[in-house]
C-alpha cells in the first residue's frame, strides 16, 4: 500500500507525536473489525477507536448476511475479532450456532431495555447497539399524480389503485423484509397476515434483493411506495428526495442492530475494549455525523433530530427469540415461498 | 541424469534444507523478526525441523528426495527414469498427505497423523520451502516421464503439463469439491441423498409455470434462456463489427474500435445504473416518450429485457476481441482462389469464409453464454422478478435463509449447463482443420464483404453503437452533476469525496477511494501477466501436444469460468482458510482467484489462434533442432499476439472489475475498488459510484493502451493495396 507507507513516512517526519502514536499502536496490538453498517459510519468508528486507544484497527465492511457467511466459513480458524452493526437476526443466528462469544460489558447498565433483551435472549452473545423501526415511504410526486390519499397504514398498501406500485425486498434474501414478515404475523396473527401478504402481492412490482433498495427506487420515482426501515427512507429525505416517511398506524416491528465478539478471536482483549467503547455515548454519537438515523442503544445519547421518534411509533412487542430462531424462520420463509410468491399476479 | 534434472534436484534440496518451510505471520523482507532461531523455530527449514524432532512427519518426504539422488550418477536413462518416477511420486504424495493430516489442533485426519508420528500435533500453513520442495518433487517425476519417452521425450513439455495439472487441481478442483460437498449434506450435517434430491427437483428450479400461467418459471430455465440469447446476440454483434472493421471501407472505424473496448472496461453495475437512468420509469428516454408521444411509462427494463440489454452491452466486446483475431487470420488467398474459380462474393463468403470462421464463432458464443451465466452485477441491479442462478446462489449463501445446501445444488445446476455448452461446442467443431496461417507467403488481399452482408452488419452494429454512446454520455456526465435524474447542477463534489489530494503537507491522498484504488491497480497489474502466461501455456499444451487425458484437462480449464464468482469466493475461503494452504486475508488469494477465474479466456483465445497456425511451422522449428520452449517463444508467441493481447486485456480488466468472486475475499488490508463501489450503490450514492467508475474506466483505457503498445501487432506478410510491392514473406 503505497499511500499508506507514504502517509506513515510523512507523519513520522512531520510530527514527533505521530511517532509516539505509531509505537503506541504497536504496543497495543491490533483489532480486526467486521462492520455491517454503511462505510460512512464504519470508517469514523474505526478511526475514533484507533485514536482513542492506539489499537490498530483493520476494518472490513460487508453486509450482515455476508459477514455471517464469512464468520461461519472461517469458524475453524477465525480471522475477525468483533462484528459490529447490521440487523440483529444474523447476530442471533451466529449466537445460536456458537460462532460468537458471551461477554458482559460494564456499560450494560446504561443501555435501553430492548438492547438488554437482545443480550439476554442470546445468552450474552450479542448486544443491541441501535434500533430502527420498520415502516414505509412514498414518493410524494407519484402519489399526487395518481390522485390517491397519502398512505398511512399497512391496510392502505393493498389499495387496488396501487397495483404494481409497491416495492419490498424478498424475505429470503433480506433481513429487512423478513422483519416485515415476522412483524405482520405478530401484528395480525399468522392466517390474517398471509391473507394480507397475498393481497399485497398483487401490488408488488418487484421483490428486490437488498433490503434498502426500495428506498432508492422510491426516491427516484421508480416505485410509488417502498417498504424499508424508516431510517433508510430518512436518508433519502435528507438527500433531498421527494419522499415522505410513514410509521404504519396499526403498529410496526423493529430491528435491533447488534454487536458480537467472534468466538476464538485472536485479539480477545482488544475486542472487549472495542465492545465497551462502542456502547459509550461518545461512540454512539458518531452515527448522526454519518447520516445514520437509527436510535442509539445508550440511554444517555440524544437521538438525532431527523430520527424517527420511537416514542411516536406504535411498536409491537417483537419476539426476537422466537422469530430469530432458525426453525421458525425456515418455516415462515417456506410458507411465504409456497403461498405468496408462487401466486400469479 | 540430464543437467537440467540435476539443477532441479539441487533446487528441491534448497527448498527442503534451506528455505523456511512454513508460512508465518509477518513474513517478509522488511523485518526479519520471524526468522529468529533459524534454522529452527517458526521460520525454520524442513530438514532442521525434521531432524530436531519438532516436525518428524516431514522426514519421510525428505527420504524420498534423498532417494531420487540415486539417479544422479546414472548414465542409463531408463534406470534413472525408474528412480525419478518412484521417488518423485512418493515424495510428492507424502508431503501432501502430511499437510492434510496434520493441520490445526483437533482437525485434519487423525489416523493418518498418527501414522506420520504427529498425533495431536499442529502445524502452520505451507510456506516457500514447502512450495519449492513439492513442486520440485513433481517436476522430478515429470522428468522421469520424459526420460521414458512421454511428450516425445521433451522435458519442458512434460514439466509444464505436470505443473498445469497441479495448479488446476489445487486452485480449481480442490475448492470446488469443498463447496459442492455441501450439496450432499443434509440439515443434520450428515450425507443425505434424499435432501439432495428434494433440493435438486424443487419447482423453483425447474418449474414451467410461466408457459401456462402468469407466474415465473424455474430459475434454471430463466438462466438458460438468458444465456442462449446473450451468447447469440453478442456473437452476432462481435462478428458484425469485426467484419465491418476488417473487410469494408466503413468510415470512422476508430470510433467502432473505441466503442467496442469501452464496455469491457466499465465496472459492473454502472451499465445497469445508466440503463435505469435512461429507460427506467422516470428515466430520460421514458420521460421523453411519455411527454411527446404519450407512450405510457412502464418498468419493462426490470427483468429479462433489461438484463439481456446490459449483458449484451457488456459482453459483445469480448466476442469482438475473439472474432477479430480469427477474421484477421483467415488467409485471403483461399478466398482469392475461390473467386478465381468463378465464385461470386456471396458464394465465396458462404463456402470459404464462413466455414473458416466457425472456431471463432463457437468460442465467442461459448464465452458469451458462460459470461451471462456467471454474471452477477446486472441481474442484481436490473433483474426485477426475473431470477437467475448466480444471484440466487449469492442470496442462498448470504441472504436471510442462509441455505448453503441449496446454494451448492444451484451451483451444480449452473455448472452442468456451462459444461453442456462446452461439450456441444466441441461436437459442432468436430475434428476439422481450420488452419490458415502457414509458413508459405500469402499474397492475397482480403475480399471485401458481399453487399448484403455488409448492410446486415451495419444494421446490427449502428443501433448498438448509438446506444453505447448514449450510455457513456450518461456515465461520464453522471459524475459531474449533483444527482443524475433529479438535479443536474454541475459539481465536482463526487470526485473530491473520492479522490481529493492534499498538497498542503506534501502529497497526501486524502480521498476515501484512494486505498481501494491503489490496491486494485496493483493486484490487477500483478495478476494480468500471470494469467496470460498460464492461459496461453495451457492453450499451447492442449492444442500442440498429445498426451493422455488432454480432453479432460481442456475441460477442467473451463471449469472455473463456469462457476459463478460467488461460489468461487466461498469455496476459496473454505479451502484456503486453514493449513496446509492458508492464505485468506492476503493479497495472494486475490491474485490466485483472478488467475484461475480469468485464465479460460486466455486458453480459449490461445486455442482459437493456434488452430489457425499450421503445425508445419512447429515442425520446421523442431527440424532446425529448436526445443519446444524455443519454438513456443520464437515462432508461436509472435503469431499469437492477438491472443496475448486478448488474454492480457481481459485479465487486467477483469481483475479491476470483478465483484462476486472477490466480495468474500477482500480484507481490511486488501479492499478492492468494486467492493467499494458496490457499497456506494447500496448506500444510494450513485454520484460517487459513477465518478469512481469513470476514473477506473480511464485507468483501464490507459492499461489497455500500454498492453497494446507493449505487445505490438501481429505482422503477417500480406499486401495491403493493389499496387503494393511484391509479395512479402510471411511470418513475423
Amino acid at each position: 500500500m503505497v499511500q499508506n507507507a507514504r502517509r506513515k513516512a510523512l507523519t513520522l517526519a512531520l510530527a514527533g507525536t505521530a511517532l509516539m502514536m505509531v509505537s503506541a499502536a504497536k504496543a497495543q496490538g491490533a483489532l480486526v473489525l467486521y462492520c455491517s453498517v454503511q462505510e460512512e459510519w464504519c470508517r469514523p468508528m474505526a478511526n475514533a477507536f484507533e485514536k482513542e486507544t492506539g489499537i490498530k484497527v483493520s476494518m472490513t465492511r460487508k453486509s450482515s448476511g455476508e459477514t455471517y457467511a464469512q464468520i461461519k466459513a472461517e469458524a475453524s480458524n477465525p480471522r475477525g475479532d468483533v462484528w459490529w452493526g447490521g440487523t440483529g437476526d444474523p447476530h442471533l443466528q451466529a449466537a445460536e450456532e456458537g460462532l460468537t462469544e458471551a461477554y458482559e460489558s460494564p456499560k450494560m447498565a446504561e443501555l435501553h431495555d430492548w438492547a438488554l433483551r437482545q443480550w439476554k435472549g442470546s445468552q450474552g452473545r450479542t448486544v443491541g447497539i441501535y434500533a430502527g423501526a420498520l415502516g414505509f415511504g412514498f414518493n410524494t410526486k407519484q402519489v399526487a399524480s395518481r390522485g390517491i390519499p397519502e398512505p398511512k397504514c399497512w391496510a392502505d398498501l393493498i389499495n387496488p389503485k396501487l397495483k404494481d406500485e409497491v416495492q419490498v425486498a424478498d424475505p429470503n434474501s433480506s433481513g429487512t423484509s423478513y422483519t416485515m414478515l415476522a412483524t405482520l404475523v405478530q401484528l395480525m396473527g399468522e392466517d390474517k397476515a398471509f391473507d394480507y401478504l397475498k393481497a399485497l402481492h398483487k401490488n408488488i412490482n418487484q421483490y428486490t434483493k437488498s433490503g434498502a433498495a426500495p428506498a432508492k427506487a422510491t426516491s427516484l420515482g421508480e416505485t410509488t411506495v417502498g417498504i424499508t426501515f424508516m431510517h433508510d427512507m430518512v436518508t433519502m429525505v435528507v438527500n433531498g428526495g421527494p419522499v415522505k416517511v410513514v410509521a404504519p398506524c396499526e403498529g410496526t416491528g423493529y430491528e435491533i442492530g447488534s454487536m458480537s465478539i467472534v468466538k476464538g478471536a485472536r485479539n480477545l482483549d482488544n475486542a472487549k475494549k472495542f465492545y465497551d467503547w462502542a456502547l459509550t455515548p461518545a461512540a454512539q454519537k458518531l452515527a448522526e455525523e454519518a447520516k445514520s438515523y437509527q436510535v442509539p442503544s445508550n440511554k444517555n445519547v440524544i437521538p438525532p433530530p431527523q430520527s424517527p421518534k420511537l416514542a411516536d411509533v406504535k411498536l409491537i412487542d417483537y419476539d426476537f427469540a422466537k422469530y430469530g430462531s432458525s426453525a421458525e424462520r425456515k418455516r415462515l420463509l417456506s410458507k411465504w415461498d409456497n403461498e405468496v410468491k408462487k401466486l400469479p399476479k | 541424469m540430464r543437467p537440467s534434472t540435476r539443477l532441479l534436484y539441487l533446487l528441491a534440496w534448497c527448498g527442503f534444507g534451506l528455505l523456511p518451510w512454513y508460512f508465518t505471520e509477518g513474513m517478509g523482507l522488511a523485518s526479519l523478526g520471524w526468522l529468529s532461531g533459524y534454522p529452527f523455530g517458526k521460520g525454520g527449514s524442513a530438514l532442521a525441523l525434521g531432524l530436531s524432532g519438532a516436525a518428524p512427519w516431514l522426514l519421510p518426504g525428505g527420504a524420498m528426495l534423498l532417494m531420487a539422488g540415486l539417479a544422479w550418477p546414472k548414465q542409463d536413462e531408463q534406470r534413472a527414469a525408474s528412480i525419478l518416477l518412484l521417488a518423485g511420486a512418493a515424495g510428492f504424495l507424502l508431503f501432501f498427505m502430511q499437510g492434510f493430516a496434520i493441520t490445526l489442533r483437533g482437525q485434519g485426519i487423525p489416523w493418518l497423523a498418527a501414522l506420520f508420528g504427529g498425533q495431536g500435533a499442529a502445524q502452520a500453513g505451507m510456506g516457500p520451502g514447502a512450495l519449492v520442495t513439492i513442486v520440485g518433487m513433481l517436476l522430478l517425476f515429470c522428468h522421469g516421464l520424459a526420460y521414458r519417452g512421454f511428450c516425445r521425450g521433451d522435458v519442458f513439455t512434460c514439466s509444464m503439463i505436470g505443473l498445469l495439472i497441479l495448479m488446476i487441481g489445487l486452485f480449481i478442483f480442490f475448492p470446488v469439491v469443498t463447496v459442492l460437498k455441501g450439496a450432499l449434506i443434509g440439515e443434520a450435517g450428515r450425507v443425505d441423498p434424499g435432501a439432495f434430491l428434494d433440493r435438486f427437483l424443487d419447482s423453483s428450479i425447474w418449474g414451467l409455470g410461466c408457459l401456462t400461467r402468469d407466474v415465473s418459471c424455474g430459475v434454471a430455465w430463466n438462466t438458460l434462456l438468458l444465456a442462449v440469447l446473450c451468447g447469440a446476440i453478442t456473437t452476432l454483434l462481435g462478428l458484425a463489427s469485426a467484419l465491418l472493421i476488417l473487410r469494408t471501407g466503413m468510415p470512422a472505424k476508430w470510433l467502432l474500435r473505441a466503442l467496442t473496448v469501452l464496455p469491457i472496461i466499465t465496472p459492473p453495475f454502472v451499465i445497469g445504473l445508466a440503463l435505469i437512468l435512461l429507460f427506467g420509469r422516470t428515466g430520460l428516454v421514458s420521460n421523453f416518450l411519455y411527454e411527446w408521444f404519450d407512450v405510457p411509462r412502464t418498468r419493462w427494463i426490470y427483468g429479462l429485457p433489461g438484463v439481456l440489454l446490459a449483458q449484451v452491452l457488456a459482453f459483445a466486446p469480448i466476442a469482438f476481441l475473439v472474432l477479430i483475431g480469427v477474421v484477421q487470420g483467415i488467409s485471403p488467398s483461399l478466398e482469392e482462389a475461390s473467386q478465381t474459380l468463378g465464385a461470386r462474393r456471396w458464394e465465396t463468403f458462404s463456402t470459404v469464409t464462413w466455414p473458416l470462421l466457425r472456431p471463432g464463432i463457437a468460442n465467442a458464443f461459448l464465452i458469451g453464454f458462460v459470461e451471462s451465466m456467471a454474471d452477477f452485477g446486472n441481474p442484481l441491479v436490473l433483474g426485477g422478478n426475473f431470477e437467475v442462478l448466480s444471484t440466487k446462489i449469492f442470496f442462498a449463501v448470504v441472504g436471510a435463509a442462509h441455505n448453503e445446501g441449496q446454494a451448492a445444488v444451484l451451483a451444480l445446476v449452473l455448472l452442468s449447463f456451462t459444461l453442456g455448452a462446452f461439450w456441444l461446442q466441441q461436437r459442432w467443431l468436430g475434428k476439422k482443420s481450420y488452419t490458415t496461417l502457414t509458413g508459405k507467403g500469402d499474397a492475397g488481399l482480403p475480399t471485401p464483404l458481399p453487399r448484403r452482408v455488409s448492410w446486415l452488419a451495419s444494421a446490427t452494429v449502428i443501433p448498438w453503437v448509438i446506444l453505447t454512446v448514449v450510455i457513456y454520455v450518461i456515465i461520464l456526465t453522471g459524475g459531474f452533476v449533483k444527482s443524475m435524474g433529479r438535479d443536474y447542477t454541475p459539481t465536482l463534489e463526487h470526485f473530491l469525496t473520492g479522490f481529493r489530494i492534499d498538497f498542503s503537507r506534501g502529497l497526501y491522498f486524502e480521498g476515501a477511494a484512494w486505498d481501494s484504488f491503489f490496491t486494485t491497480v496493483k493486484l490487477a497489474a500483478v495478476s494480468a501477466p500471470l494469467t496470460a502466461i498460464v492461459g496461453l501455456l495451457a492453450a499451447y499444451l492442449l492444442k500442440r501436444q498429445t498426451f493422455q487425458g488432454r480432453a479432460a484437462l481442456e475441460f477442467s480449464t473451463m471449469l472455473s469460468f463456469a462457476i459463478p464468482g460467488t461460489v468461487i469466493g466461498v469455496a476459496y475461503i473454505l479451502a484456503f482458510n486453514v493449513p496446509p494452504i492458508e492464505m485468506t486475508g492476503t493479497g495472494l488469494i486475490l491474485v490466485i482467484a483472478f488467475i484461475f477465474r480469468n485464465m479460460p479466456v486466455g486458453v480459449r483465445s490461445g486455442i482459437a489462434g493456434l488452430s489457425q497456425i499450421d503445425k508445419s511451422l512447429d515442425e520446421a522449428s523442431a527440424t532446425l533442432s529448436a526445443r519446444s520452449a524455443t519454438t513456443l517463444w520464437r515462432v508461436l508467441l509472435p503469431l499469437l499476439r492477438p491472443a496475448l493481447v486478448a488474454a492480457l486485456v481481459y485479465s487486467f480488466v477483469r481483475a479491476m472489475t470483478a465483484v462476486s468472486a472477490v466480495i468474500f475475499l477482500v480484507s481490511a488490508e486488501y479492499n478492492l475498488a468494486t467492493a467499494y463501489i458496490v457499497g456506494r450503490v447500496e448506500a444510494g450514492e450513485f454520484g460517487l459510484a459513477i465518478a469512481y467508475s469513470s476514473v477506473l474506466i480511464v485507468v483501464m483505457a490507459l492499461g489497455i493502451a500500454i498492453i497494446q503498445f507493449g505487445v505490438g501487432e501481429r505482422r503477417l506478410g500480406r499486401r495491403t493495396t493493389e499496387s503494393g510491392p511484391a509479395p512479402v514473406v510471411a511470418g513475423a
